[in-house]
C-alpha cells in the first residue's frame, strides 16, 4: 500500500516535470523532451506486441513511416488541420498493419520477426522508389504546423516548439494511459495467456490468430501516432523511418528498460534520447557505442533499468525484514 | 531475346551472392538454432578485408579471397565464443538482439577503419574483358560467378552428406542432446559451423565486391535482407530452399530492375506473400 502511493506520488511528480518544462529549460530540451515523448509512445505501443504478447516484430518502422507520410499527405492534399492529419497518419497505419499482420501472425517466433523485417523493408522501398509520390530519399518536406482549431470554437496555436510540446504532451499522456487499460483489460490478460502459453490459450476457446492481428493493429496505430507527431516535429516524412534499423529502435527501448512492465519502455525511451545526446556530444561513433551498451544489457543486466531497480529494492526489503 | 537473356545471366549471378550468404545464414540456423542479423555484416568485412589484402600485401586477386575471409573466420570465432555462446539458452528477442548489436558495432567500425565514404575495389583483369553471348557483351567475371555458387552448393552437399563432419553435424542439428550424449563435442562444433558460416559469407563480400564495383559500411544490412526473404522462401534451415531460392530472388529482381524500376522490390514481396499463403513453412521447410 505505501509503495503504491509512493509510485503514484512519483508519476504526479513526473508529470508536474513534464507540464512545466517548457517553462524552465531552454528550447534544445524542450525540443529533447519531444523526442523522448514520441519514442516513448512508439516503445510503449510496440511492447504490447513484444512484452505483452511475446512477439518480435523487426517491421514497426513500416508503420511509423505509414503515420508520418498519412500525416504528411494528409496536410498536402487534403486539410492543413493537424489533429485530423495525426488522425489520418494513425489510420494509414493501422491499415498497413492490418495488411502486413495478416500475413504475419500465421508465424511466431523467428518466422514472425523475419515476416515483420521483410513486409517492412518491402514498405522502405516502396517509399524510396516511388520518387514521384512520396519524394524518395528526399522525403515529404516542409510540413508545417497550423494551428488547432475546434471548428470555428477557437484555435490553439502550435507553431513554435514550446507550444507544439503541449500536443505531444496530450498524445504521450493519452497513449500511456490507454496501453495501461489495454494491459490491465481481459484482452490484455488474454494477450498474456498467449505469450505464456499459445496452446493452452486456443484449447481454451480463444482464436488466437484473430489476438495476434489484433495486438498487431493497435502496436501498429501507437507507432503511426509516433510517427505523424514526428513528422510534425521535424516538418518532415523520411524513407528511413521505415528502415530495418528504425525498426529495431523500439526493440532496444525495451529491452533497455525492461520488458515486463509499462515502464520499463518509457525508462529505455528517456535513457535512449539521453544516451544518444551525450555520446554524439563526444564522438561521431554513436553506433558503436550503442552496441556495446546493447552488448552489456544482453549479457549482464536482461531485466533492464527497471529490472535492476526492482532487483534493489527487493534486496533492501529483503535486508530490513532480516 | 536477346535482352531476356541478359537479364537471366545478371539475375543468375546477383542470386550467387545472395545464396553464399544465405547458405552460411541456413547453416548456422539449422545447426545453432540463432538467426544471425550479423551475417551481413560479415559479408561486408569479406569484401573490405579481401580489399585491404589486396591493396597492402598481395596484387594477386586469388590470395586475395583465399586471406581476407580467414580474417573474417577470426572476427567469426571471437564472436561465437565468447558472446553468442552465452545466450544459445535465453529466449529470442535477446538472441537476435546480440546478433544486432554486432551489426551496429561492425557497420561503424568498418567507418573508422576505411572510412564512411565508399571505396572502389581493384579492377579485375584476370579473366579478360568480356564474352559476346547472343551478340551482347557480358562479363567473363560474373559468369565466373554463376559457376560458383553450384560449386559451392556441391561442395555443401558432399561435406553435409558423404563426410564424417557432416554426419556429426546433421546429428547435432537434428537433435542436440542426444549428439552431445553420444560424445559429440557440441561447443565446439557449435564454433566450427558458425566460423564456417562467416567464412562462406566472406567469400561472397570477397566475390561481390569486384561485381558491384562498390563497397560501403552499409552494404551488409541490404544483402541481409535478401538472404533473410530467401530463407523464408526456401523454408528456413534448408539448403536446398536457400540455393534455389536465391536464385528465384536473384533473376526476379533483374527481372523486376529491367522491366519495373519503381517496383523491383515489390515484385519480390509479392512472391514472398504469396509462398508464404500456398505453404506457410517455405519450398523446401518442413511442416510443424
Amino acid at each position: 500500500m505505501k509503495n503504491k502511493s509512493l509510485f503514484a506520488a512519483l508519476i504526479l511528480v513526473f508529470l508536474a516535470a513534464l507540464v512545466a518544462m517548457p517553462h524552465l529549460s531552454g528550447r534544445f530540451t524542450v525540443y529533447l523532451a519531444m523526442r523522448f515523448m514520441i519514442l516513448g509512445i512508439f516503445a510503449v505501443g510496440y511492447n504490447l506486441l513484444l512484452g505483452q504478447t511475446g512477439l518480435l516484430s523487426f517491421g514497426h518502422g513500416a508503420f511509423y513511416a505509414a503515420g508520418a507520410y498519412g500525416m504528411g499527405f494528409f496536410w498536402l492534399h487534403l486539410s492543413p488541420h493537424p489533429l485530423l492529419g495525426i488522425g489520418a497518419g494513425v489510420a494509414a497505419a493501422a491499415v498497413l498493419a492490418l495488411l502486413i499482420g495478416f500475413f504475419c501472425v500465421r508465424h511466431t517466433e523467428i518466422y514472425f520477426a523475419m515476416l515483420t523485417l521483410a513486409f517492412g523493408m518491402m514498405v522502405f522501398s516502396l517509399i524510396w522508389n516511388a520518387r514521384e509520390i512520396t519524394g524518395g530519399d528526399d522525403g515529404l518536406v516542409g510540413i508545417m504546423r497550423d494551428p488547432v482549431t475546434f471548428f470555428g470554437l477557437g484555435k490553439i496555436p502550435i507553431g513554435k516548439d514550446a507550444q507544439y510540446y503541449y500536443l505531444v504532451l496530450f498524445f504521450f499522456v493519452l497513449s500511456v494511459w490507454v496501453a495501461h487499460r489495454i494491459r490491465i483489460s481481459p484482452f490484455g490478460l488474454v494477450l498474456s495467456g498467449i505469450r505464456e502459453n499459445a496452446r493452452r490459450t486456443e484449447f481454451a476457446g480463444v482464436p488466437v490468430r484473430n489476438y495476434r492481428l489484433a495486438v498487431f493493429v493497435l502496436s501498429g496505430a501507437f507507432a503511426g501516432l509516433a510517427g505523424a507527431l514526428e513528422a510534425m516535429l521535424q516538418s518532415n516524412a523520411r524513407p528511413f523511418m521505415a528502415h530495418w534499423t528504425h525498426s529495431a529502435d523500439p526493440v532496444l527501448v525495451s529491452l533497455l528498460g525492461g520488458l515486463h512492465s509499462l515502464t520499463g519502455p518509457l525508462a529505455g525511451s528517456l535513457l535512449f534520447v539521453a544516451m544518444r545526446e551525450i555520446v554524439q556530444r563526444f564522438t561521431e561513433n554513436w553506433m558503436l557505442w550503442f552496441g556495446i551498451v546493447l552488448l552489456i544489457i544482453i549479457l549482464g543486466f536482461r531485466g533492464g533499468v527497471v529490472g535492476v531497480v526492482q532487483n534493489l529494492v527487493l534486496r533492501r526489503r529483503a535486508e530490513g525484514e532480516g | 531475346m536477346q535482352s531476356i537473356v541478359h537479364v537471366c545471366l545478371a539475375g543468375l549471378s546477383a542470386g550467387m551472392f545472395i545464396w553464399l550468404v544465405a547458405s552460411g545464414l541456413t547453416l548456422i540456423f539449422g545447426v545453432l538454432g540463432v538467426l544471425n542479423f550479423a551475417h551481413g555484416s560479415f559479408y561486408m568485412l569479406g569484401a573490405y578485408f579481401c580489399f585491404t589484402v589486396l591493396r597492402h600485401l598481395s596484387a594477386n586477386f586469388w590470395i586475395g579471397l583465399l586471406l581476407g575471409p580467414l580474417f573474417v573466420c577470426a572476427v567469426g570465432f571471437i564472436v561465437e565464443r565468447f558472446f553468442l555462446r552465452r545466450v544459445y539458452h535465453l529466449a529470442l528477442p535477446y538472441q537476435l538482439l546480440l546478433t544486432f548489436a554486432f551489426v551496429l558495432i561492425f557497420d561503424n567500425l568498418v567507418k573508422i577503419v576505411w572510412g564512411a565514404g565508399s571505396l572502389s575495389p581493384p579492377r579485375l583483369d584476370i579473366f579478360g574483358e568480356a564474352i559476346l553471348i547472343m551478340g551482347r557483351k557480358f562479363p567473363a567475371y560474373n559468369l565466373f560467378i554463376i559457376a560458383v555458387g553450384p560449386l559451392v552448393a556441391i561442395g555443401l552437399w558432399l561435406m553435409l552428406e558423404r563426410t564424417w563432419w557432416g554426419r556429426i553435424i546433421r546429428a547435432a542439428s537434428s537433435d542436440r542432446e542426444m549428439a552431445s550424449a553420444l560424445g559429440v563435442r557440441v561447443p565446439i562444433l557449435f564454433t566450427a559451423v558458425f566460423v564456417f558460416g562467416c567464412w562462406l559469407g566472406a567469400i561472397g563480400g570477397g566475390l561481390a565486391a569486384p561485381y558491384v564495383g562498390i563497397m560501403t559500411p552499409g552494404m551488409g544490412d541490404t544483402i541481409i535482407i535478401e538472404a533473410f526473404i530467401v530463407a523464408v522462401i526456401g523454408g528456413l534451415g534448408s539448403l536446398k530452399g536457400a540455393f534455389l531460392g536465391a536464385l528465384i530472388i536473384g533473376v526476379l529482381s533483374a527481372f523486376g530492375t529491367r522491366f519495373f524500376p519503381t517496383f523491383d522490390m515489390f515484385l519480390i514481396f509479392i512472391l514472398m506473400a504469396g509462398v508464404l499463403l500456398w505453404r506457410p513453412q517455405g519450398l523446401f521447410g518442413e511442416a510443424r
